[in-house]
C-alpha cells in the first residue's frame, strides 16, 4: 500500500496495473466495513447495557414508588409505626406490629420445621439416594416449587386445616399447653387456621428451594475430602457431620436464608389459612395477620388516603426486610462460591 | 470401645433413617396436595368450564373469561419481559466482564428473583393504576412482566455462559463483529437454552396471584378490553375458594387443576428442553 504512489497510472486495460488500483479500493471498502462494525457494535453493546440498566431501575423504581406512596403514613406515625399494634381504618389509627409479628413468627415456624426437612432431603439426594433415583426425586422436590402458591392456600385451607384441627392440634393444647415456658404458645382452640397451620404449609413451601440450594452446595465438596473420611473409617453421618457440613457451612447459611426471604414475602397460601385477625396473640393456634396477607386482603378495599398509605408502608418494610435477608444470602453463596475458585 | 462403636453405626442408622424419611415427607406431600387436586378438581371439570364465563355467586357458570384473561395478560407480559431479559442477560454474559454494571445488576437481579411478588402489584399501583386512575389488563400484564424479567435474565446469562468460547473466537476469527457473533453464534448456540428460560417464566406468572390482586383486579363479566379491569384465573380461583357458596369452590378447585396442570406441564418441557441444551454441548 505504501508504494502506492510509485506506480504510475497506465492504460485501463493492462492487467497488472490494474491490481493496485482494485486493490486500493477494497482496501478502504474494509476499512469502511470495519467502521461500520465498530459502529454497530457499539450500538448492539450499548442497547444490552440499556437493558441491564432497566433491571437495576426497576429496583430504584420499586423503592421509590413505596417510600413516595407511603409518605403520608410516614409523615402521621413516624417511627411509633413500628411498634404500634393499633390498626383501625375508622379512627384511622395504624400500626404496623401485628402484621410484623405475624410474618416473623410464621417464618420462623417455617424455618424451624423447613430447615431439618431440606435438610435431610437434601443429603438424601447428594448421599443416600441411588444413583438412578436421584434425578427423579429431585424434579419431584422441585416441583414442590412449582405448584403455584394459591393451590398451597386452597389445600391447607380445605384439607390440611380440618385434619389439623380433628386430630393434631388438641394433641398439641393438651400436651404442650400446660407446660410452663413453652404452654402459653399452645394454649386455645383447635381452629384448623392460624399461625401454626400458616407456618407449616410455609414450612413446605420453602423446602423445595432450601434443598435444592443446599444439594447443589454440598455437591461441590470435593470427593477427596470424604474419601479420606471414610478411609478413616467414619460412617456416613459422620461425614456429613463433620466434613460436609464444615466445608459448605458458609453456603448452607445462605440456603437457610433464601429460605426465609421466600418465607418472608410469600402470600396468597398464607392468605388462606391465617385467619386474617389485627390480633397480636402469644398462642400460635389463633388466627393473626402478616404483611402480605394484609395487603391482600385490605388493599383493593382500602378507601382514604392515610389508609392504603399505611399498607403500602407495609409494603416498603416488608422489600426492606425481604432485600436485606435475599442480599445477605446472595452474599453469602458469593463467598461460597470464591472460597471453592481458591481451593481448586 | 465396643459400646463406642454401636453408638455411632446407630447414630449413623437413626440419622440416615430420618433422612430417608424426611424425603418420604416431602414426596408424600406433593402426592398429597396432586391428589387433593386431582379428586376435588375433575369433579368440577365440565365443557361449561370452558364455554361460560364466571357466574354470579349461588350459579353456575365457568371460567371462560377468566382463562382468556390470564392468557391475553400471560402472553403480552411475555412479550414485554422476554426481550429485555434476554437483551440484559446479554449484556450480562457477553460484555459483563468489566465494570460495575454487571456485578451489580447480577447481584440485584437474583434479589428481585425472589423479591415477594406482591410487592411488584404495589409498585405497578402506584406508577400505573395511580396515574391511570382505574385498574386495567395492561396493569396486570405489565406486573407480571415485571416477573418476567429477572427469570429470563438469570437463565439467559447461565446458557450463554455454557456457550464454548472456541466458537465465538472462530466467528471472530472469520471477521465477524461482535454483534453478530452474539447474534449468529452465540445466541443461536443456545437458542433451547433461552427458550427454556422463557418457559419457566411463563410457568411462574402463570400462577401468580399476588400481583394481580391490584392491578388487574378482576371481571366477572366477558372481557377482552385490555385497558378495563380483567378476569383472570388465579384471582377468580382466589375469590371463589373464599367464597361460602358450594358451586363456586367446584369450579375453584377445577381452576386450580387447570392452572397447575399448566404450571407442571410447563416446567417438564422446560426440562426436556434445558436436557436438549446440555446434550448438545
Amino acid at each position: 500500500m505504501k508504494y502506492d504512489f510509485l506506480k504510475v497510472p497506465t492504460s485501463l486495460g493492462n492487467h497488472d496495473n490494474n491490481r493496485p488500483g482494485t486493490n486500493h479500493m477494497s482496501n478502504s471498502l474494509s476499512t469502511h466495513r470495519t467502521r461500520r462494525f465498530r459502529w454497530q457494535d457499539r450500538i448492539f453493546r450499548g442497547a444490552t447495557r440499556v437493558f441491564a440498566f432497566i433491571v437495576l431501575a426497576l429496583l430504584v423504581g420499586i423503592l421509590a414508588s413505596l417510600i413516595i406512596g407511603s409518605m403520608p403514613a410516614i409523615h402521621k406515625f413516624g417511627f411509633g409505626f413500628l411498634i404500634d399494634d393499633s390498626w383501625n381504618p375508622v379512627t384511622e389509627k395504624f400500626g404496623a406490629l401485628v402484621p410484623i409479628y405475624g410474618t416473623l413468627v410464621t417464618s420462623i415456624i417455617a424455618l424451624l420445621i423447613g430447615v431439618p426437612l431440606s435438610f435431610g432431603i437434601a443429603v438424601f439426594l447428594t448421599e443416600l439416594s441411588p444413583k438412578w433415583l436421584k434425578r427423579p426425586l429431585g424434579i419431584a422436590i422441585e416441583l414442590l416449587a412449582g405448584i403455584p402458591s394459591i393451590i398451597y392456600g386452597m389445600w391447607g385451607l380445605f384439607v390440611f386445616a380440618p385434619l389439623f384441627a380433628e386430630h393434631v392440634q388438641p394433641w398439641l393444647i393438651d400436651k404442650l399447653g400446660p407446660l410452663p415456658v413453652l404452654g402459653p404458645l399452645f394454649q386455645g382452640a383447635p381452629m384448623g387456621i392460624g399461625m401454626l397451620t400458616a407456618g407449616l404449609i410455609l414450612a413446605l413451601m420453602v423446602v423445595p428451594f432450601i434443598a435444592s440450594v443446599m444439594r447443589d452446595v454440598f455437591e461441590i465438596v470435593p470427593p477427596l475430602l470424604k474419601e479420606s473420611a471414610y478411609g478413616l473409617g467414619a460412617t456416613t453421618w459422620e461425614v456429613v457431620w463433620n466434613i460436609v457440613l464444615p466445608y459448605t457451612k458458609i453456603g448452607v447459611v445462605g440456603s437457610i436464608m433464601l429460605g426465609l426471604g421466600r418465607a418472608l414475602g410469600e402470600t396468597m397460601a398464607i392468605t388462606f389459612v391465617i385467619g386474617n385477625a389485627h390480633q397480636l396473640s402469644t398462642s400460635l393456634m389463633m388466627p393473626g395477620n402478616t404483611i402480605s396477607s394484609a395487603l391482600a386482603n385490605e388493599f383493593t378495599e382500602a378507601d382514604g388516603k392515610l389508609y392504603t398509605s399505611a399498607l403500602i408502608e407495609l409494603g416498603l418494610i416488608l422489600f426492606f426486610i425481604t432485600f436485606v435477608v435475599l442480599a445477605l444470602s446472595k452474599l453469602l453463596l458469593l463467598q461460597l462460591g470464591k472460597h471453592e475458585g481458591k481451593k481448586s | 470401645m465396643f459400646s463406642l462403636y454401636a453408638r455411632r453405626q446407630f447414630a449413623n442408622k437413626f440419622n440416615l433413617i430420618a433422612s430417608l424419611a424426611t424425603m418420604l415427607i416431602g414426596l408424600s406431600a406433593l402426592a398429597w396436595i396432586l391428589w387433593t387436586l386431582l379428586t376435588y378438581g375433575l369433579g368440577g371439570v365440565s365443557l361449561e368450564m370452558f364455554t361460560k364465563s364466571t357466574p354470579p355467586p349461588g350459579s353456575t357458570g365457568g371460567l371462560l373469561n377468566a382463562i382468556v384473561g390470564s392468557l391475553i395478560m400471560t402472553v403480552i407480559a411475555t412479550l414485554v419481559g422476554t426481550p429485555i431479559g434476554i437483551l440484559a442477560g446479554t449484556y450480562l454474559a457477553e460484555f459483563g466482564q468489566r465494570g460495575w454494571l454487571a456485578p451489580t445488576t447480577r447481584f440485584i437481579n437474583d434479589i428481585l428473583l425472589s423479591a415477594p411478588s406482591i410487592v411488584i402489584g404495589l409498585f405497578v399501583y402506584e406508577v400505573y393504576v395511580v396515574s391511570t386512575g382505574h385498574f386495567s389488563g395492561w396493569a396486570g400484564a405489565f406486573a407480571l412482566s415485571l416477573i418476567v424479567i429477572p427469570v429470563v435474565v438469570r437463565t439467559t446469562e447461565n446458557m450463554l455462559k455454557l456457550v464454548p468460547n472456541s466458537l465465538r473466537e472462530a466467528a471472530a476469527a472469520l471477521g465477524a463483529p461482535h454483534w453478530k457473533v452474539v447474534t449468529m453464534v452465540t445466541w443461536r448456540a443456545s437458542k433451547a437454552g433461552i427458550l427454556t428460560g422463557i418457559l419457566l417464566a411463563i410457568a411462574r406468572i402463570s400462577g401468580e396471584t399476588a400481583p394481580l390482586l391490584f392491578t388487574a383486579l378482576n371481571n366477572q363479566f366477558w372481557s377482552t378490553d385490555i385497558n378495563a379491569p380483567m378476569a383472570n384465573l388465579p384471582v377468580v380461583i382466589f375469590q371463589m375458594a373464599m367464597s361460602p357458596y358450594d358451586d363456586w369452590h367446584k369450579l375453584a378447585w377445577a381452576g386450580a387443576l387447570l392452572i397447575t396442570t399448566a404450571v407442571l406441564g410447563l416446567s417438564v418441557a422446560a426440562r426436556i428442553l434445558f436436557r436438549q441444551q446440555s446434550s448438545s454441548h
